[in-house]
């Protein structure tokens, strides 16, 4: 049985995306079948960032409708086995997502995956409610600025009160903090919230911390998941984050400031 | 930093701090206003509505909050009358 697990955020541009790609792809990489829907419906853009924008035939959206199959609808990653994505419609009707349908194609799935990531839109309306009224756990991706950690506590309200889990009154949605575009030199300088400023003020658990990094641009304009690029620490911590995801404990790094020799900052080398 | 401002150290402003201060009380603000019943900002308005026609209040004059324990409901009514 599958587990199902949105990443959500509120806020727009913080990295919903991007992590979902990314985590998707890491859990698939150690061997869970996974598939990443995107719920953005009229903004698809996980394809981009997956790199199989060219393959979509069918979408999310022709698959409630029934004018395709699951089958006929998922991609099949090229890179990693047992990696799947389910592209959204770039209909502009907002209401193509009904509960129903979606509890159809979730349902589906569930017997033949281990984990379904749904990567949410971005606000708190119908398509960010839909993408999480299912949900098991959680990951909500926040930046180190007012206005994202300000979001994410609304999600996280949402999450509490409209989930499936919070209407039966069932285990409440296990909830899962993933810092994004963490800055150490900026927090050093006292010019950026630290992780445990925003952990102190929205109060759920660490999942992991990503830094900004060139790389993810670099990602994603090429279409590849983050994670796979072993080089940049952003695809260390999503890794990271990854092993967490899966219970197990693993240090946390890049929060603090890399130490730079004495001639390499008198040459002001970066 | 190159060679040059390795001396002119600036004096950094801490706004993250200002930033944290700041979320602290919207956020918990928020929290307490989502435990509260749908209705309750209509029922302030039409409330503050009446009160006005009697004594001069400004919205920030009043406050309306129900308390929920164990087996019963208060609902708790502040208005601040001007001098």
């Amino acid at each position: 049985m599958a587990k199902i697990i949105v990443v959500t955020s509120g806020k727009g541009g913080v990295g919903k995306t991007t992590s979902s790609a990314a985590i998707g792809t890491g859990l698939a990489q150690r061997g869970h079948k996974t598939i990443i829907i995107d719920f953005d419906v009229g903004l698809r853009n996980l394809d981009l960032i997956m790199g199989c924008e060219r393959r979509v035939v069918y979408d999310f959206v022709n698959v409630l409708n029934g004018e395709a199959s699951l089958t006929q609808a998922m991609i099949k990653d090229k890179r990693i086995d047992k990696l799947f994505v389910l592209p959204a419609s770039q209909t502009r009707d907002k209401d193509a997502l009904t509960q129903e349908g979606v509890q159809t194609v979730l349902n589906e799935l569930k017997e033949n995956f281990d984990f379904i990531i749904c990567d949410s839109p971005a606000g708190i309306e119908k398509g960010a409610q839909m993408a999480l009224y299912y949900a098991d756990e959680a990951i909500v991706v926040t930046n180190p600025e007012v206005s994202s950690v300000r979001d994410s506590d609304r999600i996280l309200g949402i999450l509490q009160s409209k989930s499936l889990r919070a209407e039966t009154g069932g285990e409440p949605v296990k909830e899962h903090l993933l810092l994004t575009r963490y800055n150490p030199v900026r927090v050093d300088a006292g010019e950026m919230l630290s992780v445990s400023d925003v952990e102190d003020i929205l109060a759920i658990p660490l999942l992991g911390v990503i830094p900004e990094s060139e790389s993810v641009l670099k990602a994603s304009n090429q279409g590849v998941p983050v994670i796979l690029d072993e080089q940049a620490l952003a695809g260390q911590a999503y890794n990271d984050a990854v092993e967490r995801l899966l219970g197990n404990e693993v240090e946390y790094r890049f929060l603090e400031v890399e130490k730079k020799g004495f001639l390499k900052r008198l040459l002001g080398g970066k | 930093m190159g060679i040059f401002n390795y001396f002119r150290k600036e004096v950094p402003v801490k706004t993250a701090s200002t930033a944290r201060d700041r979320l602290q009380v919207i956020v918990a603000h928020e929290r307490s206003q989502r435990r509260q019943p749908d209705y309750l900002p209509r029922m302030q308005q039409e409330i503050l509505e009446v009160i006005k026609k009697y004594i001069n209040i400004e919205q920030d004059q009043i406050s309306v909050q129900v308390d929920d324990t164990d087996d019963c409901s208060v609902l708790e009514l502040n208005i601040t009358l001007p001098e």
